[in-house]
């Protein structure tokens, strides 16, 4: 992928220079934020807003310590559980939609079933879906079998909510691979699980990250599901953000801007590890060349 | 594995019969999609027929067609689908022009490329929430930098959430600022698709940048950009968050999507049957533009092979 850019021109530091002050620009916001979680409550909503300011940490430590009014101390917050919820329903979710759609979508492209197109076609419709239609049905079974509130029951459905994406994207890879050599595989005697294993699978190692990081991204922030579904214990972060703001006192953008930021830098690091693959992500696996 | 099975004999061999093998891994993809997707779509269009209301105890009467026909009818929801309609057009179109801009900025190799591009990614990596709450920040006639800047401009306050064209400009550029460097990706992908020959040939011809543009470049990204085109316009349609945490509808009714009313009917007023059958006619709207999305996609590829 990386080779192919440069077919389309190559460009020097003075390329760099233009295009680095156009990103800062589209970064702004994003700096705001960051720049925000470093500014005392008096700074964050000062008028006019203050570009240049003394630093401070507190927000970041006031994410997992409260320093409680009445006696002083400071109190652990719930906050790590909730990052720990995150990576781990967000973690576990989008891994198990690989595997399960990753194994479908070795079936609809090798064992095409009668009706394919159609099963295909329903997958696409239910990611397609406003979350908002389903909810309201998967609120009152999540109520009526006790779901509510467990990590089993918002992994199943960030799962589901994963698996179309992961079965397009994925066939797409499958498609792509050269069949002559799996039967050539199978010519030698090698059984389909080899052949799946240690032909297929390797083959489209890249395309499995860019689902994995595409799929991670949505997961990641999903908001209205988490609001709905999630109890004390299995809160994500999102969630625990939208909560920060209820206080009388008006919205801590400090705290908040703390978190967001926190927040942001393992899907950073992941998203810029594999940037390459990210590009066919976003096409649904559908552009391939 | 095939021979494995056959030793075993009965339910196991049947199972693992290399006649089933598609049906068997497709197994366990459709069963969590039945039960967590089609499932409860299969109980709202039930609930649909009712008078169900989460909130209440009593048993729900049947109302047959009745709730499609109140929504139908509903001078509201018309005018929320219009609400949504500008918004969505508004938006994808924004999209598409930053995001195909920026795309043209970072089709070339130069140093550090892959650094530069991350501050442009970014936004895409942030939740709704944090967009909607900063944003709203932002736009915030006191302590916010939009109204800041703008005070050099013009002496009045500048409150840019308080009339309904504001509101709807304030959630577009949220929006839109998020979800532009998805259509550069897009773009960015058509255009390193397009053979290096068909340049070589163009500059021997000495042919115009312009005519290069519209004659070898853009028959090549078409067919993505109309991609994208359906792609967002099917996301934003969806667009519930950012609307709720920024204007949450308002001024007045001015901005509420729907989503946001089906949200509102549903877990405001506990309408439950009523908003399920919104919820109904939204389907089939996606339906349709699924279809489309579908369409584009089959066109690309009989263009690309």
């Amino acid at each position: 992928m990386a080779r192919k850019y440069r077919e389309i021109g190559k460009a020097g530091w003075g390329y760099t220079a233009i295009t680095t002050v156009v990103g800062l620009i589209y970064f702004f916001p994003v700096l705001w934020i960051i720049l925000t979680a470093f500014k005392t409550r008096t700074d964050a909503l000062a008028v006019p807003p203050k570009l240049f300011f003394t630093p401070t940490f507190d927000n970041f430590v006031s994410v997992f310590y409260r320093s409680s009014i009445t006696t002083g101390t400071s109190q652990a917050t719930d906050m790590a559980l909730y990052f720990f919820n995150s990576i781990f329903i967000a973690g576990v979710s989008v891994t198990a939609a690989l595997i399960v759609g990753t194994l479908a979508a070795y079936a609809f492209s090798r064992y095409p079933l009668r009706g394919n197109d159609t099963y295909l076609f329903i997958i696409l419709t239910t990611r397609m879906l406003p979350p908002i239609v389903v909810i309201i049905p998967i609120f009152l079974m999540f109520r009526l079998s006790g779901l509510a509130g467990s990590y089993w029951g918002i992994i199943l459905l960030y799962t589901a909510f994963n698996i179309p994406f992961s079965v397009w994207l994925v066939k797409s890879f499958f498609d792509e691979l050269n069949p002559e050599i799996e039967d050539a595989a199978r010519m030698d005697g090698a059984s389909e699980r080899r052949v799946f294993f240690r032909f297929c699978i390797p083959q489209i190692l890249a395309g499995l990250s860019a689902t994995f990081v595409f799929g991670l991204i949505l997961t990641w922030n999903e908001f209205l599901f988490a609001l709905l579904l999630t109890g004390v214990e299995t809160r994500t972060v999102p969630v625990a953000m939208a909560r920060t703001m209820g206080g009388e006192v008006g919205v801590d953008y400090g705290l908040l801007a703390a978190i967001v930021t926190l927040f942001l830098i393992p899907i950073f690091f992941v998203t810029f590890l594999l940037q390459n693959q990210l590009l066919r992500g976003v096409t649904f696996g559908t552009v391939k060349k | 594995m095939a021979e494995a099975s056959s030793t075993q004999g009965g339910f196991g061999a049947w199972l693992l019969d290399p006649k089933r093998r598609g049906a068997l891994l497709v197994a366990p993809a459709l069963t969590i999609l039945f039960v967590m997707n089609i499932f409860p779509l299969l109980w709202s269009f039930g609930l649909s027929f009712f008078n169900y209301k989460a909130s209440s105890q009593r048993t729900p009467k049947f109302k047959g067609l009745d709730n499609y026909a109140d929504v139908l009818t509903d001078e509201k929801v018309w005018e929320r689908f219009q609400t949504t309609a500008v918004i969505v057009a508004s938006s994808v179109l924004l999209q598409l022009i930053v995001g195909f801009l920026l795309a043209l900025l970072f089709a070339k190799a130069f140093p550090l490329r892959r650094i530069v591009l991350m501050l442009v990614l970014t936004p895409m990596m942030l939740s709704f929430v944090s967009v909607g709450v900063f944003f709203k920040l932002f736009y915030e006639p006191t302590f916010g930098i939009v109204s800041y800047v703008l005070n050099f401009f013009t002496t009045e306050k500048f409150v840019m959430l308080a009339t309904p064209a504001g509101a709807i400009a304030g959630i577009v550029i949220a929006d839109a600022w998020m979800w532009s460097p998805f259509v550069m990706l897009l773009v960015l992908a058509g255009l390193v698709s397009v053979p290096k020959y068909l340049y070589e040939a163009a500059e021997i011809d000495r042919a115009s940048k312009w005519r290069t543009f519209w004659t070898i470049t853009f028959p090549y990204i078409k067919s993505l950009l109309l991609l994208a085109v359906l792609f967002r316009t099917i996301e934003t349609f969806k667009l519930f968050d950012i609307v709720y945490i920024i204007t949450e509808g308002g001024p007045g009714s001015s901005t509420e999507t729907i989503a946001v009313y089906l949200y509102r009917t549903g877990f405001q007023f506990f309408k439950t049957s009523q908003s399920s059958a919104l919820a109904y006619i939204v389907l089939f709207i996606v339906i349709v533009l699924t279809n489309l999305y579908l369409y584009a996609v089959n066109r690309r590829e009989a263009e690309v092979s």
